[in-house]
């Protein structure tokens, strides 16, 4: 009864969606208030519903109801309540569920939060917003229903794959979708923009905090999933450049750009019709990967068994929106016109450089990602490209976006007298070469020259970063969110840089065969096997290693790792054990059983990997930050304090 | 400068970036592009020798064996027409087992493919496409392949 209550609850859904599509932008169309007045009361209602439906499959997770096809094939009755939860969006049904789940608490944000907005404007917004649910929603109840019954009803599941089983893996996707789905609110605002033919300042102060808050997800999303990469997969990387990974990583480069290039509109109403096509490129690569994920064409570790027909599906949607925007942008796109001059040095070009290089590098990564599957559609043969296209090709618009970012910084809008900052900038390049010599020389002992220059490029952001609140407080100025969001998301990026280029310059990797009591030396630690013991979980028994890390005699940590066989599925995984510190972790992973009590192990040393995640989490809060700040919700206050209730511009 | 002037100029250093990635994403394709050879395209010769390519099929029941006293495992797989025996020092990965499908990245030494990487599915019902598509036919029923 219940499942069947929530296959109704999203029939509705999909019919207010479609009244939310139509009377938002039919009625703004033909200038009709009572229509444009229906799409905020709708988008809630499609939220409302939405949330029924997706609470029906909780509860049928919640209570093993095997007699749902998808609870069957995901869930087990031993399976810790944690993770039934997290199963939902375990596999492709329940996370094209979650999906719109986020998308109409999108929606219903836009629709609470804009009550200040021009009548028409946020009308074709919502709009846009409820025609993108209306495909979604049917495309999950025409290939991909999450209810459909199973009869006879299993007498138990099958379990989640082990893999997900992990807190970061249960955090993963509905972070990593509420930045996708965000990147559709930037959207909307742009299509609206076009519908419409207005684009001025008051249209990019709206979007920057929608735009920022998407980006902050996306941030935190990716990052969570490199992470769970790190200890999950018991490989120790942190980025496999593995075609999922690329799609969700190609609509952060360009939902960066477009950050910074709304900067330029608001401020200076430059590149508005630039902004407008990032907007649409940023929408249209979240769809594109989630076509790439739910399609099945690419050999991922995230690509589950599919089904053509689903692909198709997702295949027309994208097509439709990105020619339907497209086509609107050619005809629109002409009409706005940006007035405004600059010099050459400026922080408009300045950005305008940042915006190249990120499409660049997103372009680079598309070309990579979407080759074979050329190659394939044209019998051209069979190929993958590997990391190291990736790992070269990224640093060709990356370097030179990181060493001009630490200028660029300064450089104030319009004409920049960048000679007031020169000698402190040439001396903060200066402290920073010698810090990168000393770490790479004094600290590891070694060093080529990509690593001088990585350390040196990362140091030199670090500081930039840090110059202009360091003054203004120095001077007793205050200092507005948006200023030091902007310092400590930099700061992040240098501090990501310094992690990247220590991992990638000094990791060790090593691969032994340990009887108990042998050990193995790496990078100055002493690695002892202790040996191996029976181990068992709610769900799964395996095997526990004991491995004693000492350094010059001195003991450093013991850690565990395990080799889980999961009771239903039968798939081994394996719990790698890892001693962090700030400035390296050490990674231990089981392998196999060598015989005679041995055992295949493999042992890591990885220095200043937590700088990579600290880096993009500092990144995500300043993003954060920025979008917080006050001048949104002053301004917006002021336009029109009748319409925005105190308590809902404190939410924002 | 005229603002005309300023755009030729914005536009010839974007051209200019443009063509020096792509100069730089041509060398870097031409370098690290992998084929994929089924082991009936490997027997055939038709796989280069001396260059890194992939190579695909079922792991062979029975046929996964260890080098004493060493990381080597020996296996073979097959796409039911012909067989292409692998060699792997290290960890295999967590889903590696008989009967399954397998991806190796390496090269072709002597016969053998002496393999730097080995992929397994990572999913029970997934099996990499380029394997599902290289084999030869049906498996035999005592197989016991998904």
């Amino acid at each position: 009864m219940i499942p069947e209550l929530g296959h109704f609850a999203l029939v509705l859904a999909l019919l207010l969606a479609l009244a939310q599509a139509f009377f938002g932008l039919v009625g703004a169309h033909r200038g009709r208030q009572a229509w444009m007045g229906i799409a905020a009361p709708a988008a809630a209602g499609v939220f409302v519903f939405v949330a029924l439906a997706f609470g029906c499959l909780t509860y049928a997770f919640v209570t093993h109801d095997f007699s749902v096809q998808y609870v069957a094939s995901t869930s087990n009755s031993a399976l810790p309540l944690m993770y039934r939860i997290a199963a939902v969006w375990g596999a492709h049904e329940g996370s094209v569920l979650l999906w719109i789940l986020i998308l109409a608490a999108w929606a219903l944000a836009v629709a609470a939060l804009s009550g200040s907005l021009p009548v028409a404007f946020r009308a074709r917004v919502l709009g846009v917003l409820g025609l993108i649910g209306v495909s979604f929603m049917s495309f999950i109840l025409a290939t991909s229903s999450p209810f459909a019954r199973l009869v006879p009803a299993a007498a138990d599941g099958a379990d989640l794959n082990p893999l997900l089983q992990d807190p970061a893996m249960a955090a993963h996707p509905p972070m990593l979708y509420m930045g996708y789905v965000g990147t559709s609110v930037a959207f909307a605002f742009a299509v609206a923009a076009l519908l419409s033919g207005r684009l001025d300042a008051g249209w990019a102060r709206w979007t920057r905090p929608w735009t920022n808050a998407a980006w902050v997800c996306l941030t935190l999303g990716i990052t969570l999933g490199s992470w769970w990469a790190y200890y999950v997969l018991g490989w120790g990387g942190w980025w496999f450049w593995d075609s999922v990974e690329n799609a969700s990583f190609m609509p952060w480069l360009v939902t960066t750009a477009l950050i910074h290039s709304l900067a330029v509109t608001e401020k200076r109403g430059l590149y508005k019709s630039w902004t407008l096509l990032l907007a649409i490129f940023a929408f249209s690569l979240s769809l594109l990967g989630t076509f790439l994920v739910r399609s099945g064409v690419l050999v991922s570790v995230h690509a589950f068994a599919s089904d053509p027909s689903r692909g198709m599906f997702i295949l027309a949607l994208l097509l439709f929106f990105i020619v339907g925007s497209l086509t609107l942008y050619a005809v629109r796109a002409p009409t706005l016109k940006s007035e405004a001059g600059f010099a050459i040095v400026s922080r408009e070009s300045f950005l305008l450089a940042n915006n190249a290089l990120l499409v660049a590098a997103a372009g680079l990564i598309l070309l990579g990602t979407l080759w074979p599957l050329f190659m394939d559609a044209f019998n051209l043969g069979k190929i993958s490209v590997g990391p190291p296209y990736f790992n070269s090709v990224f640093l060709v618009p990356t370097l030179p976006l990181v060493a001009l970012l630490g200028i660029g910084m300064h450089a104030s809008w319009k004409r920049a007298q960048l000679a007031g900052v020169r000698s402190r900038l040439l001396l903060l390049a200066g402290a920073a070469l010698v810090l990168a010599l000393v770490l790479a020389y004094a600290g590891y002992r070694a060093g080529s020259l990509m690593t001088i220059v990585g350390f040196t490029a990362g140091l030199f952001v670090m500081g930039s970063a840090l110059l202009e609140p360091v003054a203004r407080l120095r001077a007793h100025q205050s200092l507005s969110r948006a200023v030091l969001g902007m310092a400590i998301a930099h700061f992040g990026v240098g501090l990501f840089v310094v992690g990247v280029t220590g991992v990638q310059s000094y990791r060790i990797e090593k691969d032994v065969g340990l009887a108990p009591g042998e050990s193995v030396g790496v990078a100055g630690y002493d690695f002892r096997f202790l040996g191996t013991q029976p181990a068992v979980g709610p769900n799964w028994q395996g095997v526990e290693a004991r491995i004693a890390i000492t350094r010059a005699g001195a003991p450093v940590r013991e850690l565990s790792t395990q080799k889980r066989v999961y009771r239903v599925q039968q798939n081994p995984t394996t719990q790698a054990g890892i001693a962090v510190g700030w400035n390296r972790d050490l990674f231990v992973a089981l392998g196999e059983d060598l015989g005679a009590g041995k055992w295949s192990v493999r042992i890591q040393y990885k220095p200043l990997i937590r700088f990579i995640w600290l880096g993009a989490i500092l990144m995500a809060l300043g993003g954060g930050l920025a979008a917080l700040d006050r001048r949104y919700r002053a301004r917006r206050a002021a336009t029109e304090p009748a319409a925005v209730p105190a308590g809902a511009s404190e939410r924002i | 400068m005229t603002p005309r002037r300023k755009r030729l100029l914005a536009v010839a250093g974007i051209l200019a970036g443009v063509a020096v990635a792509t100069a730089v994403a041509l060398r870097a394709f031409d370098d690290n592009l992998l084929y994929f050879y089924d082991p009936s395209q490997v027997a055939a010769g038709q796989a280069p020798t001396g260059k890194t390519f992939r190579v695909g099929g079922l792991v062979t029941k029975g046929s996964v064996e260890r080098v004493p006293g060493s990381l080597e495992v020996r296996f073979v797989v097959t796409d039911y027409a012909h067989t292409l025996t692998v060699s792997y020092t290290g960890l295999l990965p967590d889903l590696f087992r008989e009967g399954q499908g397998v991806i190796a990245h390496g090269r072709l030494k002597d016969g053998t493919f002496v393999a730097d990487e080995v992929l397994a599915k990572h999913d029970e019902k997934y099996m990499p496409p380029e394997v599902a598509k290289s084999l030869k036919h049906a498996p035999p029923p005592t197989a016991g392949t998904t």
